[in-house]
């Protein structure tokens, strides 16, 4: 039998030395006894490792296995060391043990270690410092009985959250002692070390009950998640008892109870507000202002439904030339802008090729709000139908009224509907200038999201240039009245 | 008017915001004390429950109204105008020193600060951003902020908000535009949306590659919203469908599901009943299946239809897609292993680890799982067939339930 004497309940470093060497000379789990605390008797017994272990090689072990062994260290139980040594053990004919979670070797390693965390986690969780009154600088005191030997992993956490503070956190087995610059452990202490009140819990506990909602009981989930080992250092759980005895009665006198007489009061000036801007429905607007506001409440068809707002057009008020676009898109919709996404960017380009200044042109849409369909989480553009530009072309032909520009752009099949009322072959009419009613010039080209689709580097190029000399073509009937 | 002491104040501020689901206190930019004058962590992981109230909410933040007094008439709402609860309002100051004084006890993770409105949208806001300008820059507080926009509100407060805060958030409050019409009339949806689209900009904005300047700090864990859960007469898939919309178009971190539950002094356009618990569980459960399991909506659940009470919606799509069961866990790929019922996640990633080494038996399964009760008739293991479930009384029938006799 060999003994492995480790110097603290939580010494990891020397259950690790040990370990190895014992797994060297090829001690079986069953001959290894492991001890901690320093100085027993039985500590001189037959086959006593001495400090200064030369281990003679080297074996590797599974990257998770060093973190695996650091959390389980920190367990509670009496046997961790031995089940570790065995994991460790078996790890020399099976390296990759580790991953076979339901060995049950394995599975009973990775539970203590998850008990650990969980341990740790709720120590950054269920800790209650206490000021400690009139003293300077500002200093508090916790007292905490953590299941496990988590203090030492887990002090850091509070350090790095309360560097500039000092405190102590107390437990039975060990005390950490932050001053604003080193962190000191000492050995454990008693609940009575700590200081029994602090006047803010009152504060407290009063959150505590107020946030708590009578109708809505559900105890267990509670209790699975603070459980009733930690209340007795929880000061709000003192009131859980109470809680939760007057909430079935609290919740149905809130059912049964009449509704009350509200008190006298005018209409609130919001609801004034918003009633008198409603837009009048079928009154012609006036200005592209009140084109803008009516969009935003415009019910013509159900696009407005899925979208965040509707997409009014932009630009100078008398502008010579209307670019026309299908809908707004992903990013239109949530902007509220028009060509402001990566067609919108491809689209300046274009025109600072053929020369036209982007800030002289009202960009808009035939059809206002973004029409689409959920793929996963993106929004993808879906075609508007004949119905829905037709509906939407009554905003179309008030911009075109107010604003009277002498060219009209339509991008794309549905802008060509849009504009000129009657499907047109893009392909086959682009570029070319066609009489409106209005008197304005009617061009029509592709949509810039087109360009973005080609798949081919080069037919991508090819469509693009065809695009800027379509665009070229514009600025050329601008520069002749 | 009296002057009310902190602590009552304190109870009614809290009170007023408990309806709002919201607690996380995750995923934000790590950050911690050192270095600076204050007191204050967080990081990019698992937020921190400080505590659990007897509803199994957890308490995280210091959840609370910056004032209830409202301009707004919402039915479902205990803080209405025309509600005749008491009413408070916190100054700037004692809001800070409150989030202090709880956070240096350990008591939370941060603030969570909603509002009621007063006067206007803007004035509201601008005491909010108080508040939070005071903890970040004047006591230079690096904890977890959560704070509620009030959609009315410019939008350069809603960037200067989101530059404080770690997340935010707006109620988009009812599934239907038209039952938010009738039930909140002051609220303006086409409001909420915009906002909500502000803010998913700014975070786009701050995370875009490539950048020589960094936009400036933006909302890091995100923004999210909460709807309430029967108020109004939305089917379930209907609710679903409004998440999906939301999650598409803002990438919302959370929606949160909040079944409609009794208010103090009730108002008579809208009964209360007791919460449908069971219904938001069952919603939330679809939520995750959208979210993590591959599943659509329209997989899930039609836009009229309801969620079924009795068992959950991942069971209810195997019982509804026979053909495709069993599973075989030593075969099938993690698309199909995820849409198994009774397997997680984090269940179906460790089967996969795990099959490299060896054909997987159904003790194998009961370990991952802790325990196969609701996964057997669904799979097929190494020494595992549910063939001789065929015969049996349905397997996984919901147990009978005595009907009411009244």
């Amino acid at each position: 039998m060999r003994v492995a004497q480790l110097s603290s309940e939580t010494d990891f470093d020397g259950w690790r030395r040990a370990a190895r060497r014992l797994r060297l000379e090829g001690v079986p789990p069953d001959q290894a006894l492991w001890r901690v605390g320093a100085g027993d008797l039985f500590a001189l017994a037959e086959g006593e490792m001495g400090a200064c272990a030369h281990a003679a090689g080297a074996f590797t072990v599974p990257p998770a296995f060093p973190a695996l062994a650091a959390d389980v260290v920190c367990h509670r139980s009496a046997d961790r060391f031995s089940r570790l040594y065995n994991v460790l053990w078996r790890l020399k004919d099976e390296p990759r043990l580790l991953e076979d979670r339901a060995d049950p070797d394995v599975a009973d390693a990775l539970r203590m270690a998850g008990e650990v965390r969980r341990a740790s986690h709720k120590m950054k969780a269920f800790v209650r410092f206490r000021l400690l009154e009139g003293v300077a600088p500002e200093t508090y005191v916790a007292w905490f009985e953590p299941p496990h030997h988590v203090l030492e992993r887990t002090a850091q956490h509070f350090v790095k959250r309360f560097a500039n503070l000092r405190f102590s956190i107390l437990t039975p087995d060990l005390c950490c002692h932050w001053d604003g610059a080193e962190l000191a452990f000492t050995p454990g202490a008693r609940k009575e070390d700590a200081p029994a009140a602090d006047p803010l819990e009152r504060d407290w506990l009063t959150y505590y009950a107020s946030i708590f909602n009578p109708a809505r009981l559900k105890v267990a989930a509670m209790q699975s998640e603070m459980p009733k080992r930690y209340w007795r250092n929880l000061p709000e759980a003192a009131l859980i008892p109470a809680l939760i005895e007057a909430a079935q009665e609290r919740a149905e006198n809130m059912v049964a109870s009449e509704p009350t007489q509200p008190r006298k009061r005018a209409p609130s000036r919001t609801t004034v507000a918003l009633i008198e801007a409603a837009p009048s429905p079928g009154d012609a607007p006036g200005s592209l202002e009140e084109i803008a506001a009516g969009v935003q409440a415009c019910r013509r068809c159900d696009l407005w439904r899925g979208a965040t707002q509707g997409v009014p057009g932009e630009g100078p008020a008398h502008a010579p030339l209307m670019l026309v676009g299908e809908q707004p898109g992903d990013m239109e919709d949530v902007a509220g802008h028009p060509f402001v996404g990566p067609a919108g960017q491809l689209l300046d380009r274009a025109l600072a090729e053929a020369g036209i200044d982007r800030g002289k042109v009202f960009v808009t849409n035939a059809v206002k709000h973004f029409k689409h369909e959920l793929r996963g989480k993106r929004r993808l553009h879906k075609t508007p139908d004949a119905g829905e530009i037709t509906a939407c072309r009554w905003w179309l032909d008030n911009e075109r009224r107010l604003v009277r520009p002498r060219v009209i752009v339509a991008l794309g099949g549905s802008a060509a509907l849009a504009v000129f009322g009657r499907a047109m072959p893009i392909m086959k009419s682009r570029g070319q200038a066609m009489p409106l009613e209005d008197g304005a010039k009617g061009v029509v080209t592709v949509h810039p999201s087109y360009l973005l689709r080609v798949p081919d580097a080069a037919a991508k190029a090819a469509a693009y240039r065809d695009f800027v000399r379509d665009l070229t073509a514009v600025a050329e009937l601008l520069r002749f009245k | 008017m009296a002057v009310l002491d902190l602590r009552r104040k304190l109870a009614i501020l809290s009170d007023a915001a408990k309806y709002d689901a919201s607690c996380a206190s995750s995923g934000t930019s790590r950050r911690d004390s050192r270095g600076g004058k204050g007191v204050g962590s967080s990081g990019p992981g698992m937020g921190i429950c400080h505590a659990y109230a007897p509803d199994g909410r957890c308490i995280s933040l210091l959840k609370i109204l910056l004032t209830n007094y409202c301009i707004y008439d919402c039915a479902y709402c205990v803080n209405r105008v025309s509600s005749n609860v008491p009413r408070a309002r916190f100054t700037v100051q004692e809001v800070v020193d409150l989030t202090l004084n709880f956070y240096k006890r350990n008591y939370i993770e941060g603030l969570f600060l909603s509002s009621g409105i007063i006067r206007s949208g803007d004035y509201t806001m601008e005491e909010m951003v108080r508040v939070v300008r005071a903890l970040r820059l004047d006591r230079d507080f690096r904890g977890y902020i959560h704070l509620k926009l009030i959609p009315e509100a410019s939008p350069a407060l809603t960037a200067e908000a989101a530059l404080y805060a770690d997340r935010v958030s707006i109620n988009i409050e009812l599934p239907r535009d038209d039952s938010l019409a009738r039930l909140a009339p002051d609220k303006d949806v086409a409001g909420i949306r915009r906002t909500m689209g502000e803010v998913r900009l700014g975070i786009d904005e701050r995370s875009e590659k490539g950048r020589r300047v960094r936009a400036p700090r933006f909302a890091p864990a995100g923004q999210s919203t909460q709807m309430i859960v029967g108020a109004d007469e939305a089917a379930d898939g209907e609710i679903l469908a409004r998440s999906e919309t939301l999650y598409g178009a803002y990438r919302l971190r959370r929606v949160y599901y909040s079944a409609f539950s009794p208010i103090p002094d009730a108002t008579a356009r809208l009964p209360l009943q007791r919460p449908p618990m069971m219904r938001e569980h069952r919603l939330y459960q679809a939520d995750w299946l959208l979210r993590f399991y591959g599943f659509s909506r329209d997989e899930l659940i039609g836009r009229a239809e309801n969620l079924d009470l009795a068992i959950d919606p991942k069971l209810a799509w195997a019982l509804r897609h026979r053909d495709r069961f069993p599973v075989d866990v030593n075969r099938a790929d993690r698309e199909m292993l995820l849409r198994t019922p009774g397997l997680g996640v984090r269940t179906v990633d460790r089967l996969l680890a795990m099959r490299r080494q060896r054909r997987l038996r159904l003790e194998d399964v009961r370990r991952l799982c802790g325990g196969v009760g609701k996964v057997t008739p669904f799979i097929v293991a190494a020494d595992w067939s549910p063939l001789a479930l065929a015969d049996a009384e349905h397997p996984v029938a919901p147990e009978p339930r005595q009907l009411s006799l009244f």
